[in-house]
C-alpha cells in the first residue's frame, strides 16, 4: 500500500477526486440538452491553448482555459446567430483546434511527446500549484451547477419556456460553455484532452439507467466520477508494478466498465416498468372465457399482474387472464 | 367579461419578419382580463408566430405589445405569465421526474439560491392537481403517455401562478380522454379568473369554454368576434355575417379570368392558406 503514501500519488489523488466529482456536474446539463460531445470539441480547442502555452512559455493549464473558453463562447455565437446545428458548430471547432495545436507545437519547437501529456494526461507528474487550480476551479464548477441546478436545469429542458420566465437563456447557455470549458482544462491533467469528454459523459449516462429523476441523475453522476477517476488512479498504480498502464485510459476504461454493468440492469428495469403499466381502464369488448386453463394465477404463479381498473390482468403467453367467478377471462 | 375588464394584453400594428420574409402584418388586437381566446388558423397562416411574439419569443419589426400595460420591450412581470410552448413531448436527454418538471415552472416567483419554501411546494402539488397527476409526480416524464407528458407542461406553467396564460397548441396530437382531461384543467382556470390565450388548429373538447375566436389568414388577422365552429375558420367568409372591420376584399387578379373548365385551379384561389413555408414553427429549433 506503500504507494499511496507518496506525494506524487497524494496530489494525484486529490486532483482525481475533484476532476471526478466536477466533470459529471456540467456533463449532465450537457446530455440534458442533447450537446454530449460538447466537452470533446472543447478539448480540442483546448489543444491549441496548450501549444500556445508551450510556444510562449507560460503556464499550459492558464492558456487552455483561456482559449476553451473563447471557444465555448464562439460555440454558443455560432449555434445562435447562425441557427446552425450545435454539431456542425462543434465539428468546425473539433477541426481548428487540433489542426491548431498541433501546428503551433511543432513552431514551438516541442516534441509530439509533449503534447501527448495533454492529449492523453499524466496525473502523477501534476505538480502543486496545479493540484490547487485543479480544486479551486472544480470547486466553482460544482458549487455553480449544484447551486443554479433550478434555473440551468428549466434552460436544459426547455428554452422557449425558460425565456418566458424571464430567465436570461443566452447567459445561462454560455455559463454552461464556459463551465464546460473550465472543466475540460482541468480534467486535462486526469484523463487528457481527448478522453476528458469520457469523464463528463459516461458517468451520466450510467446514472440515467438505474435513475428516474433529475437530481438523482446528478447525484450519482458525481459519486460515479469520483469512483471512476480515483479508482481507475490507484488501479493503474498497482497495475504499473507490472506493465506500463497510463492513469488515464484506466480511469476512462473504468467508467465504461461501470456502463457495461449497468445498463442490462437499466434494460431490465425499463422492461419491467413497461411490463409493469397499468393496462387502460376500460372493460373488456365481450365476455369471453379461456380455454381448458388448470393453471391456478395468484402473488407467486409467476406471471407478471397487471393492473387493470378495479382488477388485474395476469400476462400468460400473450394472453391477458382475469379471474372472474370459477374461471378466467380473456382480456 | 364586460368591456371594463382592464386590458390584459394589447398588440398595437404588430408585424413580424422571419429572416426578412414578412410572416405576421398589420395585426391589432386586445384581450381583456378573464376572457379565454382561441388563436386559430391554418398550418403556416402564423397563429404560433403571433404567441411567440405576444411571449417575446419573436421580436417585433414594427408595431407593440403590451402585458398588463407594459411594454414587452423592458416587461419584467414574468411570474404573471405562463406559457406551454408547442412540444411533443416533455422529456430531454437526461431523465427528470414529473414534480421536477413542474418545479421548474416555479422559477418565476424564486429569488436565486433560494430553496422551495412551503408555498412554492403547495402550488407545484396544486399544479399537479388541476391537471390530474398528483398521483404520478414521482415518475419520470418519459412513462407517461404523449397526452400526460402536454398535462406536464401546462402544470408547469400553472405553478407559477400566472394570471395570464397563453398556450401554444397544447391538443396537437393528444387522444380524446387526455383532451377531455386538459379541457377540464383549463376550465378550472378560467373559473378562478385567469386570462387564457389558446393557440388551436381544432378545439375539440375545448370549444364550450372559448369567449371569443380570433382567425388568422396568412400572417393577418382575419377575424374576430364570436366562437366559430370548427370547420367555420376555413370557410373564407367563416359561414356567418358578422359586422367586424375585417371585410375581405374580393379576389381581384389583374389577368381576366378565362373559365374553361379545364384551367379551374390557375387563377390563384389557392394562394389565399398559408405561405407554405411552414411559417408556424420557422426555426425549427430551440
Amino acid at each position: 500500500m506503500d504507494i499511496l503514501g507518496y506525494d506524487f500519488m497524494i496530489r494525484a489523488m486529490l486532483a482525481a477526486v475533484f476532476t471526478g466529482l466536477a466533470a459529471p456536474t456540467v456533463g449532465t446539463y450537457l446530455v440534458q440538452r442533447r450537446l454530449a460531445l460538447m466537452g470533446d470539441g472543447l478539448g480540442h480547442v483546448a489543444v491549441t491553448g496548450v501549444a500556445l502555452g508551450l510556444l510562449t512559455g507560460s503556464s499550459p493549464t492558464w492558456t487552455a482555459i483561456v482559449v476553451a473558453v473563447l471557444g465555448a463562447v464562439l460555440v454558443e455565437v455560432i449555434r445562435v446567430q447562425g441557427h446552425t446545428n450545435g454539431d456542425v458548430a462543434l465539428a468546425l471547432l473539433f477541426y481548428g483546434g487540433i489542426a491548431g495545436g498541433v501546428l503551433i507545437t511543432g513552431i514551438a519547437g516541442q516534441s509530439a511527446a509533449r503534447l501527448q501529456e495533454f492529449l492523453f494526461g499524466s496525473i502523477t507528474s501534476i505538480s502543486v500549484s496545479d493540484v490547487w487550480a485543479t480544486m479551486a476551479l472544480a470547486t466553482l464548477v460544482v458549487v455553480i451547477c449544484v447551486g443554479l441546478m433550478p434555473q440551468l436545469f428549466a434552460v436544459a429542458q426547455d428554452q422557449e419556456f425558460a425565456r418566458v420566465a424571464g430567465l436570461n437563456v443566452q447567459a445561462y447557455n454560455v455559463l454552461v460553455a464556459v463551465l464546460a470549458a473550465v472543466t475540460v482544462t482541468v480534467a486535462m491533467r486526469t484523463v487528457g484532452l481527448l478522453l476528458v469528454s469520457a469523464l463528463m459523459v459516461v458517468p451520466v449516462a450510467t446514472a440515467q439507467q438505474v435513475t428516474r429523476s433529475f437530481r438523482t441523475t446528478l447525484a450519482l453522476a458525481m459519486g460515479l466520477g469520483v469512483a471512476a477517476s480515483l479508482g481507475g488512479l490507484v488501479v493503474s498504480a498497482f497495475a504499473s508494478y507490472q506493465w506500463r498502464v497510463a492513469p488515464g485510459p484506466t480511469i476512462v476504461l473504468l467508467a465504461l466498465a461501470g456502463f457495461a454493468v449497468t445498463w442490462p440492469i437499466g434494460a431490465v428495469l425499463r422492461r419491467r416498468a413497461r411490463l409493469r403499466t397499468p393496462f387502460v381502464a376500460e372493460p373488456p369488448l365481450g365476455h369471453e372465457v379461456t380455454d381448458e386453463h388448470p393453471h391456478v394465477h395468484g402473488d407467486d404463479c409467476g406471471h407478471p399482474a397487471v393492473e387493470h381498473g378495479d382488477h388485474v390482468d395476469y400476462i400468460h403467453d400473450g394472453h391477458r387472464h382475469a379471474a372472474h367467478g370459477g374461471h378466467y377471462d380473456e382480456h | 367579461m364586460s368591456m371594463t375588464s382592464p386590458t390584459v394584453v394589447t398588440v398595437d400594428g404588430a408585424a413580424v419578419a422571419i429572416a426578412g420574409r414578412p410572416v405576421l402584418r398589420g395585426i391589432s388586437m386586445e384581450v381583456r382580463q378573464g376572457e379565454f381566446v382561441a388563436l386559430m388558423g391554418a398550418n403556416g397562416s402564423g397563429k404560433s408566430t403571433l404567441v411567440r411574439a405576444m411571449t417575446g419569443l419573436r421580436p417585433l419589426t414594427a408595431g407593440s405589445v403590451h402585458l398588463f400595460g407594459e411594454d414587452l420591450d423592458g416587461f419584467h412581470q414574468w411570474q404573471r405569465i405562463g406559457f406551454v410552448p408547442q412540444r411533443a413531448t416533455a422529456a430531454s436527454g437526461v431523465p427528470a421526474s414529473v414534480w421536477e418538471v413542474v418545479a421548474s415552472g416555479r422559477l418565476t416567483r424564486r429569488r436565486w439560491l433560494r430553496p422551495l419554501l412551503g408555498p412554492d411546494r403547495a402550488a407545484i402539488r396544486a399544479a399537479l392537481e388541476v391537471v390530474g397527476l398528483a398521483d404520478r409526480a414521482r415518475d419520470g416524464v418519459t412513462a407517461l403517455s404523449g397526452g400526460q407528458q402536454q398535462r406536464v407542461l401546462i402544470a408547469r406553467a400553472l405553478a407559477g401562478e400566472p394570471e395570464l396564460l397563453f398556450l401554444d397548441e397544447p391538443t396537437a396530437g393528444v387522444d380524446l380522454p387526455n383532451q377531455e382531461a386538459l379541457a377540464r384543467a383549463l376550465g378550472v382556470l378560467k373559473d378562478r379568473g385567469a386570462t387564457i390565450v389558446l393557440v388551436a388548429h381544432d378545439l375539440g373538447p375545448l370549444a364550450p369554454l372559448v369567449d371569443r375566436a380570433l382567425v388568422m389568414r396568412d400572417g393577418r388577422l382575419a377575424y374576430d368576434g364570436a366562437p366559430l365552429a370548427d370547420d367555420a375558420v376555413h370557410h373564407p367568409l367563416f359561414l356567418e355575417s358578422h359586422s367586424h372591420h375585417h371585410h375581405e376584399a374580393p379576389r381581384h387578379d389583374h389577368a381576366p379570368h378565362v373559365a374553361a373548365p379545364l384551367d379551374g385551379g390557375v387563377g390563384g384561389t389557392a394562394s389565399g392558406l398559408g405561405t407554405g413555408n411552414g411559417s408556424g414553427r420557422p426555426d425549427g429549433r430551440a
